[in-house]
């Protein structure tokens, strides 16, 4: 017979799970609202969503509790409260951009926000916990989220998206749930700290079989983070969603993979055994590299701006390879400030969307598209400009100081190779950064028609672009601050 | 003045952006109004400098980044001061000259931010800062020359900005390791120039640092073997990108030099000093040759720009009072010379929209005027004595004299090559019969080219003359410097080698 559990319910602490209550909350909320009333405007719904993120985001920052919560499964460490201040506001500046111009499917249907708004819990779970089953639900839920918001732009090609991503996704989730149960039958253990302590006492034997695991999770997390070789998918899900919806999936699914990866691969390291290293640190080399060079071949904008987020991402695991205090601060710094880049970029993409492929049959923007932009629309130019310099790491925009950080990181720790390498891609980006600038600032404009660039343009995209222009011009004023902020939540939860 | 050098940096980009609002009709004498204020800012800089203080005057100070040690951190001693009076006049001068009117607003708005970059790098005593200045004053440059150039000048302009930043991103990695040698020598983060320059490096760390920081500089100036995105640069650019590449981006690679090599790394200065000075000779006299082979008249003189460039690379690794301060002297002389030049071709060029010798000739005849100001500015250009060309190349060859007195004489030969290819140049062009008949009657220089190209010929012939105010603050900082790099020599043979170059031997 089994002795009956008695539960405080103190020791629940049911608040470390109010964030991520509020944004279900919020979904089930907009889903009962739209079975009641039919033809409500998207701007309701897209305010309702603004809120509800609005009122998770102040349940994270006004969290005081216990770090540990149901049963130990959630986690709420200073990464965690981070991450998902990171991911609430970003998802924050994400809605509005429903609100341009012109009509899209996919915005005019209430079920949109509702899985945003699950997506969103998902994430949440995701970073806060270091349970590798509900690490999976968290990732499982937003995926899946993820892949109907793609479909509903309901293009072609966004349906082309969407099961290239969903087939991927099912083979990384596939890998997780391999990387799980081999931790699980080695350790008796899914909870990553166990794991930790199990497998040190046994002294990382039998090797092979750690080896398996941690493959199967960077397969895992590589689809997730676009790492080389899994990055296939980055370019073509990218276009074929809208412009919006990509410049999202390249910042928070990725600051979600990120922490996992941190919270795992940074304890195997510290194991002190060789071979993972060197897995990690050919593959954050790999990525960085090729993610450059395949984008300075590319003839799209979009496509572009792909690749070189696959080139971001290998910079920024470079800190879960250094696995200091300092690179673990500066990967969430270089996170934020190209949070900021990056949204901006790819929101004057958006701004530009037109209803015909008007300047080449295959893409939607090509580079020609934006010939001589700055004898058009000078105001856009030079703000797309600052966007492609910060991307760059030109300074004092906002990247460089990422940058900056993170090379310092790897010089402190004696990775100085890491630094040259990290450099010298810097130095391979501008190329492709520049190609955009130049055509927009050397070249004869196309044609003078201004509203073909505009044809999406609203009050909303301009307020947000203005935001992101802001920060990223100014971001020199920010990085104390900011700095001071991420240290001492990285260092709260010991990383 | 407490904030004077703040003001300075920071004029040019409040006024670039006020810019935004002048109607384009009254761009040009908003921009050359703006460039004046500016000088004279520079010029009450230079009044209430003190000439007998060796140290860094004006200095500013304000934490910015305190986790990472950088600061705002501004100063000028007397090795920047006349670099930043010259990048303000030239600016200024060339401004008055500027001829283009097809998208003016942008083109003027622009200089004033590259404006702002030039003496941001001269005046940034924080090695972060000078790193963001010197970095981001390639972005007007790339506009500059992609925009307004002639038709190659999208190549030109990537090349570049292609070539200049993948040199300085290796520095960048340099600075950040010397920062944290810094922390893990004193405990504090810091990447002011001052703290710098008292730390004490072994000798191997030093040759790794110094090759990170050269590389960069010897891209900016350029040293061979690259020096060639230099002339693609001056053949496709505008006159006015053209004088203000010329006049100042190129000193920041040999501010750079005597800033950062000479005082931070003086063992490795030491032991790589004659490799640098035989690729210096190799470019005075290849980039000589070079020009003499050239048809264009602007390649001639962007050629005979790398040649001058050699020479004031020698003066700086002379180690010694003579040759930095001749060197210095020299990278101001340059500056107006070679700025001066390329306005004139400029002035011809929108004559005859042509740069090529052999479409002239006989031009004293019709522009007697422009042949009179052309030869003074080509014979300071050789260094003609009495002409402000003689005085930074004559120091900077007897500083190094006391390196090596066959290789400076073999880089004397440059200046006999100078003297062919400029007088070549000279000859072909303004002497003799008019040949081409599209020559006759052109009009001579009107009022607006004289106001600019007058101050340069007065400038040339008074510091030819007497250029003691201006030697006198450079010696002062550079005897210092000096100093310094011997005290922190690690190795007994710089130590030695320092005390050798700076004693005048005497009957030995």
């Amino acid at each position: 017979m089994l002795e009956p559990i008695n539960i405080d319910l103190a020791a629940l602490n049911i608040t470390s799970l109010l964030p991520m209550a509020i944004t279900i909350f919020g979904a089930l909320s907009i889903i009962c609202i739209d079975l009641m009333t039919k033809n409500l405007s998207k701007s309701l719904y897209t305010v309702l969503t603004i809120l509800f993120i609005l009122l998770s985001l102040g349940a994270v920052l006004g969290y005081h509790g216990d770090s540990r919560g149901f049963f130990d499964v959630v986690l709420v460490d200073g990464i965690a409260l981070m991450t998902q201040i990171i991911i609430l506001v970003t998802s924050a500046l994400f809605v509005p951009l429903a609100l341009g111009g012109r009509r899209f499917q996919e915005f005019a249907m209430a079920e949109f926000y509702a899985l945003f708004l699950f997506m969103i819990a998902g994430f949440q779970f995701m970073v806060s916990s270091d349970n590798l089953i509900l690490i999976f639900i968290g990732l499982e839920t937003a995926s899946l989220s993820l892949y109907t918001m793609i479909a509903m732009h309901n293009r072609a090609k966004a349906h082309e998206a969407a099961i290239k991503y969903f087939t991927m996704g099912a083979l990384a989730a596939g890998f997780f749930v391999m990387s799980s149960l081999i931790f699980y039958a080695l350790t008796g253990s899914i909870e990553i700290h166990q794991i930790a302590e199990v497998l040190q006492t046994k002294n990382f034997e039998p090797l092979v079989a750690v080896l398996a695991g941690t493959v199967f999770m960077l397969g895992a997390l590589g689809f997730k983070l676009s790492m080389v070789p899994f990055h296939t998918w980055t370019p073509d899900v990218y276009e074929g969603s809208s412009s919006a919806l990509a410049g999202y999936m390249s910042v928070v699914p990725k600051i979600a993979g990120f922490v996992v990866a941190m919270r795992l691969f940074e304890m195997l390291i510290g194991s002190g055994v060789v071979w993972l290293e060197n897995i990690l640190y050919i593959c954050v080399v790999l990525t960085m590299t090729f993610g450059n060079i395949v984008a300075l071949v590319q003839e799209d904008v979009k496509r572009m701006l792909a690749f070189s987020s696959i080139a971001h991402a290998g910079f920024v695991m470079s800190a879960v390879l250094i696995g200091t205090t300092e690179a673990n601060s500066g990967l969430f710094l270089y996170w934020v400030l190209f949070m900021f880049a990056n949204l901006g970029a790819f929101t004057m993409l958006w701004v530009t969307r037109h209803r015909k492929n008007l300047w080449d049959e295959r893409y939607q923007h090509p580079f020609s598209k934006f010939s001589g932009m700055i004898k058009i629309m000078p105001v856009n130019a030079v703000i797309m400009g600052v966007f492609m310099f910060a991307l760059a790491g030109m300074p004092p925009f906002s990247v460089f100081w990422g940058k900056l950080y993170l090379m310092s990181a790897a010089v402190n720790n004696g990775f100085i190779v890491l630094a040259i390498i990290m450099a010298l891609n810097s130095a391979m980006a501008v190329y492709y950064y520049m190609k955009l600038i130049v055509y927009m600032f050397l070249k004869e404009p196309v044609s003078n028609d201004e509203s073909i660039y505009t044809s999406n343009t609203s009050t909303t995209l301009k307020v947000i672009i203005g935001i992101a222009v802001l920060v990223t011009s100014i971001s020199v004023v920010m990085v104390e601050p900011l700095l001071k902020m991420i240290t001492n939540y990285v260092t709260l939860s010991g990383f | 003045m407490d904030h004077i050098l703040s003001l300075i940096i920071f004029f040019p980009l409040v006024a670039g952006i006020f810019g935004f609002l002048v109607n384009k009709d009254s761009i040009r004498v908003y921009g050359i109004t703006v460039a004046a204020l500016e000088f004279f800012l520079t010029l009450a800089l230079w009044v209430s400098f003190d000439g007998n203080i060796a140290g860094f005057q004006f200095v500013e100070h304000v934490t910015v980044i305190s986790h990472f040690g950088m600061s705002y951190h501004l100063g000028v001693d007397g090795i920047s001061l006349f670099l930043v009076i010259l990048s303000t006049f030239m600016t200024m001068v060339a401004l008055i000259g500027l001829s283009i009117k097809k998208d003016a607003k942008n083109l003027i708005i622009s200089v004033l931010y590259l404006e702002m970059t030039m003496v941001g790098v001269f005046l940034s005593l924080d090695v972060i800062l000078f790193y963001l200045f010197w970095e981001f004053s390639l972005v007007p440059m790339l506009y500059i020359i992609g925009a307004w150039g002639s038709d190659k000048r999208i190549y030109a302009a990537i090349k570049f900005f292609l070539y200049t930043f993948a040199g300085s991103v290796l520095m960048l990695v340099g600075i950040l390791y010397m920062g944290y040698l810094y922390h893990a020598t004193t405990g504090v983060w810091s990447f002011s120039i001052p703290d710098w320059q008292l730390l004490v490096l072994p000798f191997n760390t030093q040759l790794w640092l110094f090759g990170a920081f050269f590389l960069a500089f010897a891209i900016k100036v350029p040293m061979f073997p690259f020096h060639t995105w230099l002339p693609y640069a001056h053949g496709q650019a505008p006159t006015i990108g053209s004088v203000i590449l010329a006049a100042v981006l190129l000193k920041m690679g040999t501010y750079g030099m005597v800033r950062f090599l000479l005082p931070l790394f003086p063992d490795a200065t030491i032991y790589f000093l004659m490799p640098i000075a035989i690729v210096a000779i190799i470019m005075v006299i290849y980039a000589a040759m070079v020009a003499y082979a050239q048809e264009d008249m602007k390649q001639v003189i962007a050629y005979s720009s790398i040649s001058h460039m050699g020479i004031i690379i020698l003066g700086t690794f002379a180690i010694n009072a003579e040759g930095i301060t001749g060197s210095i002297f020299l990278m101001i002389s340059h500056g107006i010379v070679s700025g001066g030049l390329f306005m004139l071709v400029g002035c011809i060029y929108d004559r005859r929209h042509t740069k090529n010798m052999s479409e002239f000739g006989g031009l004293a005849i019709s522009m007697p005027t422009f042949a009179t100001i052309y030869g003074i500015m080509l014979m300071a250009s050789v260094g003609l004595p009495l002409t402000i060309g003689f005085v930074g190349e004559f120091l900077s060859l007897i500083g190094f004299y006391k390196v090596s007195w066959i290789m400076t004489l073999i880089a004397g030969t440059g200046i006999i090559l100078g003297a062919i290819y400029m007088l070549t140049l000279y000859k072909r062009s303004f002497f003799g019969e008019i040949t081409n008949e599209k020559n006759r009657g052109l009009k001579d220089l009107n009022g607006r080219e004289l106001v600019a190209l007058v101050p340069l010929v007065a400038l040339v012939v008074i510091l030819g003359i007497y250029p003691k105010p201006i030697l006198t603050p450079i010696d002062a900082s550079v005897k210092k410097m000096i100093v310094l790099m011997e005290k922190k020599a690690v190795t007994q043979k710089a130590k030695d080698f320092i005390i050798k170059v700076n004693t005048i031997k005497g009957g030995e």
